[in-house]
């Protein structure tokens, strides 16, 4: 994977966010503290914020280019974003939540097939019932598994395991490496717990009000 | 159909109607007034609201002045499409339309604002339209606000009287809408057809309200888990 973050210059409530890197790893951790500016990077790649400045490329594919005033909406993106929140739609049960950004035109035996994302993921028999009814578990499963019917070439997961016990925890822990293993898909990982880093990452970003503090490659 | 049959049936479907016409309008400004900021917003918000607040014989005043023959629309409609607005049971409409049009805009502008918008960026990054975003997310999970919106829309419309009156007049068979007839019985000393009025004016009103509390109860029924 190749994401260039170039000259991001995005105003917060308290400082600016400003990052200017190149991320080629398969699994990169964005690490910092609360408030660091995490949630608005991730934003900003997905599209869902307007920065002051930036260039962001994916590969060869310009997403957000305000010198040159391009801007691709997020529909047009190709990212999947499992936000901390999850934002499972509650109206929906599980299975129209995963179908929602499904591509139909999918054959039946390929990699983001529904069958083989939900095989993946074990959350076959989730399928019937309402979103309401999952557990915490369950729940980041579905909301994983949804970012990922959209075939994206990026996903962005924002504290995936966030309020989980450490015992949940260590049981999707399997199932992240699974899809980062299986599917190819380079993440973008905002996380706060190393145990989760240091199992999935390559790479650890560290951001600090707004700036990048450190960039490592944790696997060299 | 007695007389009294008559005027219930108008005024249940003419408010009906009202409701629905200015279902698009009213969604369509509550949504740009609980999801954008945009110049001019504090004055479209005053607009909408103003009917309410001003005494509804102005309202009526202003309608008629603009849906006479003789002013901007009824002039437009008469000489265009030979269509006569005033005094008919098209001014019924305008007039209830008008009146209940803040109800719905301001009951479905709080139900947008409560809809978690994170829930709209996501389905955008899912590969959603605006459109979709909107009747697939948006509408749905702002339901209640806009069934509630448009029961208060239906039971403004049918109670409606000021404006009313002064742009469609009083006329029998016409234009005679409940709350009229209702004020021209009491006037003619017909109690006894004031009351029976009155009553199906109560009856309907609980049916509406009713109708709309169950139906936002099953929706609620589908969207939450049972303790």
């Amino acid at each position: 994977m190749k994401l260039l973050l170039r000259n991001i210059s995005l105003p917060l409530a308290d400082f600016v966010l400003e990052v200017n890197v190149e991320l080629a790893s398969q699994v990169t951790a964005i690490v910092g503290p609360s408030g660091a500016g995490k949630t608005s990077l991730l934003d900003l790649i997905a599209g869902l914020r307007r920065p002051r400045s930036a260039l962001i490329q994916l590969e060869e594919r310009v997403l957000t280019d305000t010198a040159c005033g391009l801007f691709l909406p997020p529909r047009s993106r190709e990212i999947g974003y499992v936000p901390q929140d999850l934002a499972l739609f509650p109206h929906l049960p599980v299975r129209k939540n995963l179908l929602y950004g499904c591509k139909t035109s999918l054959p039946r035996g390929s990699l983001f097939s529904y069958e083989h994302v939900v095989a993946v993921l074990e959350i076959e028999r989730l399928a019937g019932r309402s979103v309401t009814e999952l557990s915490g578990g369950e729940k980041r499963r579905v909301a994983l598994a949804r970012a990922l019917l959209t075939s994206p070439r990026l996903l962005l997961l924002d504290e995936p395991l966030a309020g989980l016990d450490a015992a949940l925890k260590a049981r999707i822990i399997p199932y992240l490496a699974r899809v980062r293993d299986e599917f190819q898909v380079p993440m973008l990982y905002v996380s706060h717990d190393r145990q989760e880093v240091q199992a999935l990452c390559d790479e650890v970003v560290e951001l600090e009000r707004g700036q990048v503090r450190s960039q490592a490659n944790q696997k060299a | 159909m007695s007389q009294e049959w008559q005027i219930v049936w108008f005024t249940a479907w003419v408010s009906a109607l009202s409701t629905v016409l200015i279902l698009p309008a009213g969604l369509a400004a509550a949504w740009l007034l609980a999801r954008h900021d945009w110049p001019g917003k504090s004055l479209a918000e005053t607009l909408v609201t103003l009917p309410l607040v001003m005494p509804p014989v102005a309202t009526g005043l202003i309608l008629l002045k603009a849906l006479g023959r003789r002013g901007v629309l009824g002039g437009f409609f008469h000489d265009t499409l030979h269509l006569d607005i005033a005094f008919t049971w098209r001014a019924v409409l305008a007039a209830q339309a008008v009146m209940s049009f803040p109800l719905l805009v301001r009951s479905a502008r709080t139900a947008f604002a409560e809809v978690n918008p994170r829930f709209e960026q996501i389905a955008r990054t899912l590969g959603a339209g605006e459109w979709q975003v909107f009747f697939s997310i948006t509408v749905p999970l702002a339901w209640r606000g806009i069934i509630g919106g448009m029961i208060l829309a239906f039971a403004r419309a049918l109670g409606e009287f000021g404006a009313t009156i002064m742009v469609a007049g009083n006329i029998p068979g016409k234009t005679a809408t409940l709350s009229l007839s209702i004020y021209e019985s009491v006037q003619l000393g017909q109690d006894a057809a004031a009351f029976r009025l009155l009553g199906i004016s109560v009856a309907l009103a609980f049916v509406a309200v009713w109708s709309g509390e169950w139906l936002m109860r099953r929706r609620r029924g589908l969207y939450e888990t049972p303790p």
